[in-house]
């Protein structure tokens, strides 16, 4: 069985190697630090999902320093938690390896021990947020994870100046979001007496408590929704993420696409969920409509966006802001089978963008730029690239045998549950949007003519294809998890996220 | 290995084997193709058929994409009348192919034979799909695998037909097909106790009307492959492809798919019975009538050969929509069986329109004066076609034609018999006017034109005087086609 002190080492081991590697590494061993690193806390993370699974009740817990919760902060993993931990364990075990090339070739030598420190400080935030019980150390952790990411997104200054301005907006709209956070945790504190997050929601379903500071309790829950969408960057405070996307160096953004906003979509679930409940969450408060609204409009507006941009970083993070719309529209349709698609819909998405963005790195790499115009037969100058950018898009749009048609069908089976058909045509509508967009990237790649001219400075690498086992591999690892899970394979995925969902929206007696 | 699972992999190994082989084996490539269709046309015809008429059906289990929902395969009477077609035809369609493609020197010949056989495959998985959610795997799978196929000319023309054949059916299938199938599955039953699985007389009983009468108009609809006005553009569109794809992709594995999925879905997802009074079905006549028509009026203004052949087949399509939509076993019989005559006549014409451009390059039917002195093989073949086409024995299409003008009368509107009348006489306009014009009009010879015409490669020759020869045999070989239906028919 599992060590004890697991799910503290989850999130000590980056920190510790973080530090070390931002103090005493340099260059290339700093990449190599990272990678271990991200290695180490993914079989530890793998570890604590297993023990999770074999736990009675499901939920490991553990006292930080020996200090028992409520007092002490716990670490507390439950399916919910766990599930999004080896999403983000995965996700920076795969791209961290993958990074190395566009990384050195978007930051100057002597700053790599930097970045690769703030790298794994991010990873450090991330699990953090995910792992822990208590509601002030996600704030803490929530802001550690903020201002590391905001390095990294600048990082891309050397390639592309607006990097900054980016870093900036993002840093803006972050700290609001982080500041309505800690205010609504604060009145928490002050109705509950605690900021253990199980026993917040003990204590929020007395009734005396609801009674007693029922506004409170309103304005807690105002403050925290505000803040948390602002995080997973869901309509309408989406407009810090296109930016940051498109100027950070493409590792960079694979993988805050890949595990920052879905954290952002744990931290909503938890709330939502965990804290105030579903009850008050989604009977009392009309929580469900503005997020199924929220969402529907993110999908449409971001997909059709998304539709229009010929920069393919530019293009991804306008899907994303899409993509997030679904996953808040599983968590507004408080079911289940909504949940479910809301959580394996993180889970896909996570696969999908990271290979995306990995695959756009090595376009970048070898043409300096991606756009859809420079795509033209690159099916056959690039295969493997071309490959996973295909695999990829369809994944977006959810055809049949990719993972995106298992999350999408549960979304839409969940929204036809409750009649709300319109919520399924907008998931729908938006697959079809998303196919649009994808055939922009897919279409130059095949059906390009055979006699079309090399793209320009081609003679320079050769129209070659990129590196393969730094560039490619890590792509072709994701995208093949994304197939495996969408061809069957995918059970025990689809079993955690049915079982974590059920845990949270405990089925009730009759349909 | 069962014979069901080796129908499913046999196509997808010939994709393996022609992708390995490649440009530079062509001709093993080539033979990797035909040995496949032939081992797919024993397997499907020579194994399951016998088997299944026996009363011995087959089922194969596949992975779950959905956790509970797994792939579901079965071989019964309906399901091997589309595998039956698809995989007679993929035999004499490997052979012109390969005529043609090297006649008519095409770039890229690996990937078209590997996204042939792709689409064979999937046309299998469609055929043998023994629920919805299988079905629509493989009708996506479909759609996608022969698009690299409709845009294989490549150059802007080409890359705008393949935009508009995608864009269409993809958009019916995503939104409004799958949207009736997750709809099909919330109404299948309480929570727990939801399928998908086919039922021979429906498994919507026990929804509400209103519900059943949108879903089956999200079906019809949704479906777009039976290219029922008004989303039939894309298989005009889908004629830039190259002649064997028109012929076997858009006569018979793509556009047969869509019907056959409709005649499935009236047939084991609502019923019969309930097709005919429960799910207000008056719109669906009313439409695949109006589809009949002025197909065959556009049909008509077509000049391009290819094009009008397009136009006839959407018109056609619409018969077997017609049957099945009528909800009654007698429509049912008769759309299945125009499935199978009008493969074998149209896919006899796309041929011949293809050896016609490899023999001469020509694509319009003003062309072709006096070419059937020429080519009187592939006119003659046309010639037969054509007839079948119309419905007029000694013919296969004159069976179907019967037993769907009888389901006309024997149903509640008997004024669409004289719709079916009205088509047969447009038929005969258009298309039998294609041979009178090559076999009885004047050459036009201009000298010094170059060498004189002569018959198109032998393969492709072969080819369509096999499937000629195929819709006269059918003629006469229909007492045991409907002897195995019948019992279909009788089911509850």
């Amino acid at each position: 069985m599992s060590h004890p002190d697991v799910p503290a080492l989850v999130v000590v081991v980056p920190l510790l190697t973080g530090l070390l590697t931002a103090l005493a590494l340099r260059g290339r061993w700093a990449w190599a630090a990272a990678t271990l690193s991200s290695w180490l806390v993914l079989a530890l993370v793998l570890d604590l999902a297993l023990a999770v699974q074999h736990a009675p009740g499901g939920v490991v817990s553990y006292a930080l320093g020996g200090w028992a919760p409520p007092v002490g902060i716990e670490y507390r993993v439950d399916r919910l938690n766990a599930f999004v931990l080896v999403v983000v364990a995965v996700m920076g075990a795969v791209v961290t390896p993958g990074a190395r090339l566009g990384v050195e070739a978007a930051v100057p030598a002597d700053r790599l021990h930097l970045f690769w420190g703030v790298w794994q400080l991010c990873q450090v935030g991330l699990l953090g947020i995910t792992i822990t019980g208590d509601a002030f150390n996600v704030y803490v952790l929530l802001e550690i994870g903020s201002l590391t990411t905001y390095t990294l997104v600048a990082m891309g200054k050397h390639r592309d100046r607006r990097a900054l301005t980016a870093a900036f907006q993002y840093l803006v709209m972050g700290t609001v979001g982080a500041s309505f956070l800690l205010v609504g945790i604060g009145y928490l504190l002050q109705v509950t007496g605690t900021l253990n997050m199980a026993d917040m929601a003990a204590r929020l379903l007395e009734p005396e408590t609801a009674r007693a500071s029922g506004r409170t309790i309103r304005a807690a829950f105002s403050l925290i929704a505000a803040g948390v969408c602002l995080k997973m960057a869901l309509f309408p405070a989406h407009t810090w993420l296109p930016g940051a996307y498109a100027h950070a160096p493409a590792p960079v953004s694979a993988l805050l696409a890949s595990t920052a906003t879905k954290v952002g979509v744990y931290v909503a679930i938890r709330f939502l969920y965990g804290i105030f409940g579903r009850e008050l969450s989604f009977e009392r408060l009309p929580t469900g409509p503005l997020l199924l609204v929220c969402a529907a409009v993110a999908i449409l507006a971001g997909s059709l966006l998304a539709c229009r941009q010929r920069d393919l970083k530019r293009l991804l993070a306008w899907s994303s802001v899409a993509q997030i719309g679904y996953m808040a529209l599983g968590v507004g349709l408080a079911s289940k089978a909504g949940l479910a698609g809301a959580l394996l819909h993180l889970l896909q998405h996570a696969l999908v963008k990271g290979a995306l963005f990995l695959a756009v790195g090595a376009l970048v790499w070898r043409l300096g730029a991606a756009r859809t115009d420079d795509l033209g037969g690159l099916g056959r100058r690039m295969p493997w690239t071309a490959g996973v950018l295909t695999l990829g898009m369809l994944g977006l749009v959810g055809v049949p045998g990719t993972a995106g048609f298992v999350s999408k069908w549960y979304l839409v089976t969940a929204a036809l549950e409750q009649g709300l058909w319109p919520v399924a045509v907008v998931v729908l509508v938006g697959s079809l949007l998303a196919a649009a967009y994808a055939l922009k990237v897919i279409e130059p790649l095949w059906a390009a003519p055979e006699d079309l001219p090399p793209p320009a400075g081609a003679a320079a690498w050769g129209g070659r294809e990129s590196p393969f086992s730094s560039l490619v591999l890590p792509g072709l690892v994701l995208s093949a998890l994304s197939l495996g899970l969408g061809l069957g394979l995918g059970g025990p995925a689809q079993g955690l996220a049915l079982a974590a969902a059920e845990d949270l929206v405990p089925a009730r007696g009759g349909p | 290995m069962s014979p069901l699972l080796l129908a499913l992999a046999l196509p997808v190994a010939v994709a393996v084997a022609v992708v390995l082989l490649g440009e530079r084996r062509r001709d093993a490539r080539e033979a990797a193709s035909l040995l496949g269709a032939l081992a797919l046309a024993w397997v499907v015809l020579g194994t399951l058929l016998p088997d299944v008429l026996a009363g011995r059906e087959h089922v194969l289990e596949g992975p779950a994409l959905i956790d509970g929902l797994p792939l579901r395969f079965r071989a019964d009477r309906l399901a091997l009348v589309y595998a039956g077609v698809a995989a007679a035809l993929w035999l004499p369609s490997a052979l012109f192919a390969a005529g043609y493609m090297r006649g008519h020197h095409e770039g890229h010949q690996t990937r078209f034979f590997a996204c042939f056989a792709l689409s064979i495959a999937s046309a299998m998985g469609i055929a043998f799909s023994d629920d919805l959610l299988t079905m629509f795997v493989f009708y996506e799978a479909l759609t996608l695998a022969t698009w690299p196929l409709v845009t294989h000319r490549g150059g802007p023309a080409a890359a705008r037909a393949g935009r508009l054949y995608l864009g269409l059916l993809l958009a019916t299938s995503m939104v409004l097909l799958l949207l009736a199938i997750a709809g099909a599955w919330v109404h299948s039953g309480p929570a727990g106790a939801r399928s998908l699985a086919f039922v021979q007389g429906g498994f919507l009983g026990e929804a509400p009307p209103a519900a059943r009468a949108a879903l089956f108009a999200l079906f019809v609809l949704g479906i777009g492959k039976a290219a029922l006005m008004p989303f039939h553009f894309w298989l005009p569109a889908a004629m830039v492809a190259p002649a064997p794809v028109s012929a076997l992709l858009h006569a018979v594995a793509v556009v047969k798919a869509g019907v056959f999925c409709v005649l499935k879905v009236a047939v084991c997802v609502f019923g019969l019975d309930v097709v005919a009074v429960g799910v207000g079905n008056g719109w669906l006549l009313g439409l695949a009538a109006a589809t009949i028509v002025v197909g065959s009026l556009v049909a008509m203004t077509r000049d391009n050969l290819k094009e009008r052949l397009a136009y006839s087949t959407v018109s056609q399509l619409a018969y077997v929509v017609l049957g099945a939509a009528l909800g009654s076993p007698l429509g049912a019989l008769g759309a299945a069986l125009h499935i199978v005559m009008h493969a074998f006549g149209k896919i006899t014409l796309f041929f011949c329109a293809g050896a016609i451009d490899v023999a001469t390059g020509r694509t319009r039917v003003s062309e072709l004066r006096g070419l059937g002195r020429r080519m009187p093989w592939t006119l003659g073949a046309f010639t037969l076609g054509a007839l079948s086409i119309v419905g007029l024995p000694p013919l296969g299409g004159a069976w179907s034609k019967w037993y769907l003008g009888q389901a006309t009368l024997a149903s509640d509107h008997p004024w669409l018999l004289g719709v079916l009348l009205l088509s047969s006489l447009m038929n005969t306009g258009y298309l039998l006017s294609i041979p009178a014009l090559a076999f009885f009009g004047a050459p036009r010879e201009e000298p010094g034109a170059g060498p004189p015409v002569r018959e198109a490669p032998l393969a492709c020759v072969a080819a369509l005087v096999l499937t000629g020869a195929g819709s006269v045999a059918l003629f006469f070989g229909i007492d045991p086609l409907v002897a195995a239906l019948r019992p279909a028919r009788e089911a509850p």
